[in-house]
């Protein structure tokens, strides 16, 4: 069959410049985006989002030590300043920072550090450290700042064996920060599959797929996680143990998910256009597919992104009570562990340093997700 | 419904519990092995047998289950050697004083906290207690237990672990003992109450700002009635129906959120206990006390469900039949 004359591409293009313009012929999408744009919180969100999975992608080459380097010199050092301007008074255009040497307080005798103003060693750039894999692929030995041997560089000061905490945070931001994404994908799509038969087709299947959804919903979460990763053997490669928790949070997290789907399509399922297909003799995946998912989707992403948080504390918890990441791995839930004991963050307060950059991420989760649902929601002005 | 869903939890914690490698014999003679002790494969199969462990899982479950309905018997605790029920009652009397504490104090905080950020909208009690709840939201409340014992400790030059002084944990009850415990709650109750009220302080006031402009608070306002009426009499009623319906959910979501928060403070109630058995493989109190739970949300929901008939008078038609 020929099309049209008046369907021609040509004809269209010309209509465009006045639509664009006009928010009367704008698509959802970008009905979505422009709203978007002015919750002021959600795009400084994910500004910070971006910025924390930037340095996740790029966590070797921006820490300057490795996760297994450790310098039992600098047990429990305090973090460094970085300093312009020494003890005489000059100014430096180029940053440094002092060697720590150890000394004894004199009050207490516990051992502390202090800036040795005899040794400065400058901040540089592109420095050679540890080698590592560039992204995985390339071996390099350039870190993008650090300083020259033998000069130590700890920003946010060490840990219990003289790891340096800023190198370790950065590291175990890939973690921290991939786990509740990859999480809550899995989650996505099991929700969709199962939520979506539940509620395209009905009948007993549904009442079937609603039960076991009841059951794993009124399990108290907590001790079910516990209980399933305690059965995580231990000693198993990381990928391995990566892959086990991943499958633990996304085995509790689907169930919301298929709630919303099944709740969207069952309310979508009987609208007049679906059943117009319906009686044209549509098959069922082209109607779910072209006429049902995109009448909800957004929800389904707001829904998603408002998951991810408690993923996020759910694998700190876990990682924490030593139940989730184990080390050789970091994740930021690890590297918590050690402000377990009082007198640890009492003594040294640097600890809870990763609680900080939780909290960020969390927050900027739950702010974008905010974002998202104003913006996907046609009612609200 | 709600027997044949306990029933089927029951069975998948009890697998569950079976997961790891092990068991609670081989874990019992790591342990004898580390105090210096050590026990032949003979009397492992001796213990295993002896316990019960040597039979298939559904074999034990059924057991299991049996003594319960039929004795009331949840077993044997191997970790604490003695029967489940009798740990259970030495720590469901502190569980459930922290637990319901901590519920009031989410009720007592939330609720005016709601009302008053949604009627004073964009004031800056508002955007105060607004960050507050999100940062509540945001913070693991383990971690705000360590903040909190660390400033208790600098302040007050006690960090307030456990529920009580070491000099009271073994006195019997008094006014002194009962005071020393009210001091030794503010830290627990508020880090397990927090991100609940947090989340509770959300709600309430997102549900306040969609009923405070309908049309019956302006009829009310048009006739004349005073705004304090105004606002409890119509809005603050219809915005508690939520909040209602999550009650019952909200005392078995305590329970299991108080798990971490009681480890890391050391609270001697069902947390760590629970922890332990789990990690010891100490399989029936470890069930029982996870069917306990369940049998908790099961029943939280019949519970908001009787409060909401009776709260809101659509929802009783409803349940009539018209």
């Amino acid at each position: 069959m020929r099309t049209l004359p008046v369907f021609r591409r040509s004809k269209t293009e010309a209509l465009k410049p006045e639509a664009a313009k006009d928010i009367n012929y704008s698509s959802q999408w970008r009905l979505m985006y422009i709203k978007f744009k002015r919750h002021k919180l959600a795009r400084i969100s994910l500004y910070v989002l971006g910025f924390l999975y930037f340095v996740a992608l790029f966590a070797q080459f921006i820490a300057p030590y490795g996760l297994q380097s450790y310098d039992s010199k600098y047990v429990n050092a305090p973090p460094m300043t970085v300093r312009f301007i020494d003890g005489e008074g000059k100014f430096h255009l180029q940053p440094f920072v002092y060697e720590l040497k150890s000394a004894r307080d004199p009050e207490t005798m516990r051992k502390i550090f202090v800036a040795d103003t005899e040794k400065k060693y400058s901040l540089q750039f592109f420095v050679k450290g540890e080698e590592y894999k560039f992204l995985g692929l390339i071996p390099t030995t350039r870190h993008l700042f650090g300083v020259e041997e033998p000069g130590r560089l700890f920003m946010l000061g060490t840990d219990a064996m003289g790891r340096d905490m800023f190198s370790r945070i950065v590291l175990g931001s890939q973690i921290s920060l991939s786990i509740p994404l990859v999480g809550v994908g899995i989650s996505f799509v099991l929700g969709l599959i199962i939520g979506g038969i539940s509620g395209y087709f009905g009948g007993w299947l549904d009442s079937i797929i609603q039960r076991i959804i009841e059951i794993i919903r009124s399990f108290p979460t907590l001790p079910l996680w516990m209980a399933l990763s305690a059965a995580i053997p231990p000693r198993i490669p990381i990928v391995t143990m990566y892959l086990y928790i991943v499958i633990i949070f996304a085995f509790i997290g689907w169930t919301d998910l298929a709630r919303v789907v099944r709740g969207k399509f069952i309310s979508l399922k009987n609208e007049d256009y679906v059943i117009a297909a319906k009686i044209a003799g549509v098959g069922n995946t082209k109607i779910i597919v072209k006429h049902l998912l995109p009448g909800f989707i957004s929800y389904l992403v707001v829904a998603t992104t408002l998951a991810i948080p408690n993923m996020i504390l759910g694998e700190t918890a876990m990682s924490f009570l030593g139940l989730g990441i184990r080390s050789p791995a970091t994740s930021w839930g690890v590297l918590l562990q050690e402000a377990q004991k009082i007198e640890n963050v009492a003594l040294y307060p640097w600890k809870l340093i990763p609680l900080g950059f939780v909290i960020l991420t969390v927050l900027a989760y739950n702010f974008l997700g905010d974002g998202l649902r104003d913006a996907a929601d046609p009612y609200k002005k | 419904m709600a027997i044949p869903v306990v029933m089927f939890i029951s069975f998948i914690v009890f697998y569950i519990i079976q997961l790891p490698p092990g068991d609670y014999v081989s874990s019992y003679s790591a342990q004898m092995t580390a105090a210096g002790e050590v026990m032949t494969q003979a009397d492992m199969d001796q213990m295993r047998a002896n316990l019960g462990l040597d039979r298939p899982v559904y074999e034990q479950y059924a057991i299991w289950i049996k003594k319960i309905v039929f004795y009331g018997d949840f077993g044997y605790s191997f970790n604490y050697n003695k029967p489940v029920m009798d740990v259970v009652k030495q720590y469901m009397g502190l569980t459930l004083v922290v637990s319901l504490v901590t519920m009031a104090f989410q009720y007592i905080v939330a609720i005016p906290i709601g009302i008053y950020t949604a009627v004073k909208q964009y004031s800056a009690g508002d955007y105060f207690f607004s960050g507050i709840s999100f940062l509540g939201m945001a913070t693991p409340n383990f971690l705000l237990a360590i903040i909190l014992m660390y400033l208790s400790y600098t302040w007050f030059g006690d960090p307030l672990l456990g529920l009580f002084s070491s000099e009271y944990v073994n006195a019997p009850w008094s006014m002194a003992k009962m005071m020393d415990l009210l001091k030794h709650l503010v830290i627990p109750v508020i880090v397990i109450g927090l991100a609940s009220t947090a989340d509770l302080i959300r709600v309430m006031r997102g549900q306040m700002l969609d009923e405070l402009n309908k049309p019956n608070v302006i009829t009310a306002r048009s006739k004349g009635l005073s705004e304090t009426k105004i606002l409890f009499k119509y809005p603050t009623r219809a915005a508690l129906n939520p909040i209602v319906s999550t009650f019952g959910w909200s005392l078995s979501s305590i329970f299991t959120g108080s798990t971490i928060t009681a480890i890391v403070l050391n609270l001697p109630i069902q947390g760590p206990v629970m922890y332990k058995a789990l990690l010891g493989q100490d399989m029936y109190l470890a069930g029982s006390w996870l069917l306990f739970m369940s049998l908790l949300t099961v029943l939280g929901t019949l519970i908001s469900d009787i409060l909401l008939a009776w709260l809101d008078p659509k929802i009783r038609t409803e349940f009539r039949g018209n």
